[in-house]
């Protein structure tokens, strides 16, 4: 049995890592400062995918991406890792998309990779944390859904059986394919790039990369088109444009604020003996502690 | 205007999960502000005395299906039959526990009713909306507001045009208020048999597992709790040297959990638990705005870090200013000498 699997990844601002300069001056944020990475838990289901394509040679994966042209760096990313293609999902008209918005645009994208029998994504990303693009995408898609995923833990010939991390413990859960699933951060991680296909993919490029390379590729692309991204645009997709960005948002955001501390009257200490003892003898005396 | 509900969770114990009766005592608030009713959801098997347990929290009407395919949680007939209520009740609002059976849902039926959905809100609120674009006016909508973005920023997201306004909130977020002990709402009970199909069962549950945490830290009245810079998952042994001399809990932030240095049951902040302990002892927590949605309501809190301008230490009743290494052990010492 071979399958054809659909991974949904993201590329996100570090958001774990922000530094001092990271906020403008008038407190919206300066992703120039943020480096772009791939979204852990979307590197947690691509494991999944990879393990699936390890059981049943012949099964491929396909990498959706929706994003600025540098997105296309987690399409290398992944097809470094073993994946088999992906594309680009780019277009200014998405701009402003909130998840209900960015999930019509996937489910569309999917569509055009029928016949599939997974889509997997990470359960969320870090920029947002908000979980909602997959099972949003599941439900354009009329498909089953599986979140929390921990690991695949067996493929029969049309179902599947996965584990599920939750609060208070694990689940077991079986559902027929085609099914989505989303995968938890406490999945196994994903593997490291293969040297091998680092060498075979380097030069992978989307079409508007090309065209900001000083080399010519032409002869190269020509031998080996696997090398060829595609992007695939509003109108690649078919997509009612009122659907996408802003006017396909429901939520809107009315107002951001910058952080402001409300500075409290702090009592400062050093690490000095006499320090800490005056603190606990503060403590016990105001019946804090004790 | 039409009226706000929520979706109420059940337990293991077959009876409502805590989330779901704080966001019954949120919901009531906003209902009073905006002069509608609060309806209850809830879908599942045999759920004990649940009228009385829940018109106290003041639940005007409880939507109540009683299957046993209910139990436990499966994502498809629940939303099948919330999707019917919707289409039909037309909610204002609909409020769902950031868990992960809420978060699991919500976003489903979002999709399917094209509607707005806030995640993981710290507060909710009733306000006005002038669209500059448009030159309308918007009267009484429900703001969602969360951090974002790291926590560098607060966003306020409001639902203008969509109804209901959707969101989700984490378990101890709002506070659990009975309103009035003889408060009598009514019961409708909801066509479970008649509205599922056979396909919305093609997610079955083969096992389950589930344990009864054993930490408790949403409760605990002195909590000791670890960041980024306490180094390693073996100096937080030393938290837990001083929240046992102390009788007090150990708590962790995202990035601490995130390194492996604890486990994410004991994580505090939005997308962990919040707290109200009478103390909070912070160490090597820089004060991330997620992490202080998760504890600042604490009455005392200390503040232990390296760098002076942490902004947890503009919280932070006293701030120890220093290396957690050296500090914890001369708590211990001083704790133990003067408590006698």
């Amino acid at each position: 049995m071979k399958y054809r699997i659909v991974v949904l990844a993201k590329q996100v601002p570090d958001t774990r890592n922000v530094g001092k300069d990271a906020m403008k001056a008038d407190g919206t944020v300066n992703r120039a400062a943020l480096p772009a990475i791939f979204n852990p838990e979307d590197l947690n289901a691509l494991e999944q995918a990879l393990r699936i394509k390890d059981r049943f040679p012949g099964s491929e994966i396909i990498v959706l991406t929706m994003g600025p042209f540098r997105a296309a760096e987690i399409i290398r990313e992944s097809l470094y890792r073993g994946a088999d293609r992906g594309y680009l999902i780019t277009d200014r008209k998405f701009a402003g998309s909130d998840t209900l918005a960015t999930s019509y645009a996937i489910s569309l994208a999917v569509k055009k990779l029928e016949p599939y029998h997974f889509v997997i994504s990470g359960r969320q990303a870090i920029d947002g944390d908000t979980a909602q693009v997959g099972p949003q995408t599941a439900e354009k898609l009329h498909l089953p859904q599986v979140t929390y995923a921990e690991d695949i833990l067996d493929i029969e010939k049309d179902s599947v059986t996965i584990k599920r991390r939750i609060e208070m413990g694990v689940e077991i859960v079986k559902s027929t394919l085609p099914v989505a699933i989303t995968v938890h951060g406490s999945a196994p991680s994903c593997r490291a790039r293969l040297a091998k296909l680092v060498m075979k993919y380097k030069h992978a490029r989307t079409i508007t990369e090309l065209q900001e390379e000083t080399k010519d590729y032409t002869d190269l692309y020509s031998h080996r088109p696997y090398l060829q991204i595609d992007e695939w645009t509003v109108a690649d997709l078919n997509a009612d444009a009122e659907m996408l960005g802003l006017s396909g948002s429901p939520t809107k955001v009315k107002k951001i604020e910058n952080v402001v501390l409300a500075h409290k009257e702090s009592t400062r200490l050093t690490a000095d003996d006499k320090d800490v003892e005056w603190l606990m003898q503060e403590l016990i005396s105001r019946h804090v502690i004790g | 205007m039409n009226n706000i509900f929520v979706y109420c969770e059940v337990s293991e114990e077959k009876s409502i999960s805590d989330v779901s009766l704080e966001l019954l005592s949120k919901g009531r608030k906003l209902a009073n502000e905006l002069g509608v009713k609060l309806e209850a959801i809830v879908l599942g098997d045999k759920i004990e005395n649940l009228e009385g347990n829940l018109y106290p929290y003041g639940v005007d009407v409880i939507h109540y299906a009683d299957d046993k395919r209910l139990f436990p949680f499966l994502t498809l007939p629940h939303s099948t039959l919330l999707i019917d209520l919707f289409k039909k009740e037309k909610p204002e609002v609909v409020l769902f526990g950031a868990t992960s059976i809420g978060r699991d849902i919500a976003p489903r039926i979002a999709s399917a009713l094209r509607c707005g959905l806030t995640a993981d809100c710290t507060s909710l609120e009733i306000g006005d909306h002038f669209e500059n674009r448009t030159q309308k006016e918007y009267k009484s909508l429900l703001y969602q507001i969360r951090p974002a973005f790291g926590g560098n920023i607060i966003a306020t997201i409001i639902n203008p045009d969509t109804r209901p306004q959707m969101a989700t909130v984490r378990e101890g977020v709002m506070k659990k208020e009975i309103v009035n002990p003889n408060y009598k709402g009514k019961l409708k009970s909801i066509d479970a048999k008649g509205l599922l199909k056979d396909e919305d069962f093609i997610v079955q549950i083969i096992e389950r597992h589930i344990e009864k945490s054993k930490v408790n830290i949403k409760n605990a009245g002195i909590i000791v709790s670890g960041g980024y810079g306490v180094g390693s998952r073996e100096n937080f042994k030393m938290l837990y040297d001083l929240a046992e001399v102390l009788g007090a809990d150990v708590g962790a932030t995202r990035a601490a959990v995130d390194a492996g240095f604890e486990d994410h049951e004991r994580q505090i902040g939005q997308t962990g638990v919040t707290v109200r302990p009478k103390l909070y002892i912070a160490c090597g927590i820089s004060g991330a705005v997620q992490h202080r949605a998760g504890m600042d309501q604490s009455a005392q809190i200390i503040s232990i870090n390296t760098d002076p301008n942490a902004p947890i230490n503009f919280i932070a009743d006293y701030t120890i200013i220093g290396n957690v290494n050296d500090i914890i052990p001369k708590m211990i010492k001083y704790y133990k000498k003067n408590s006698k």
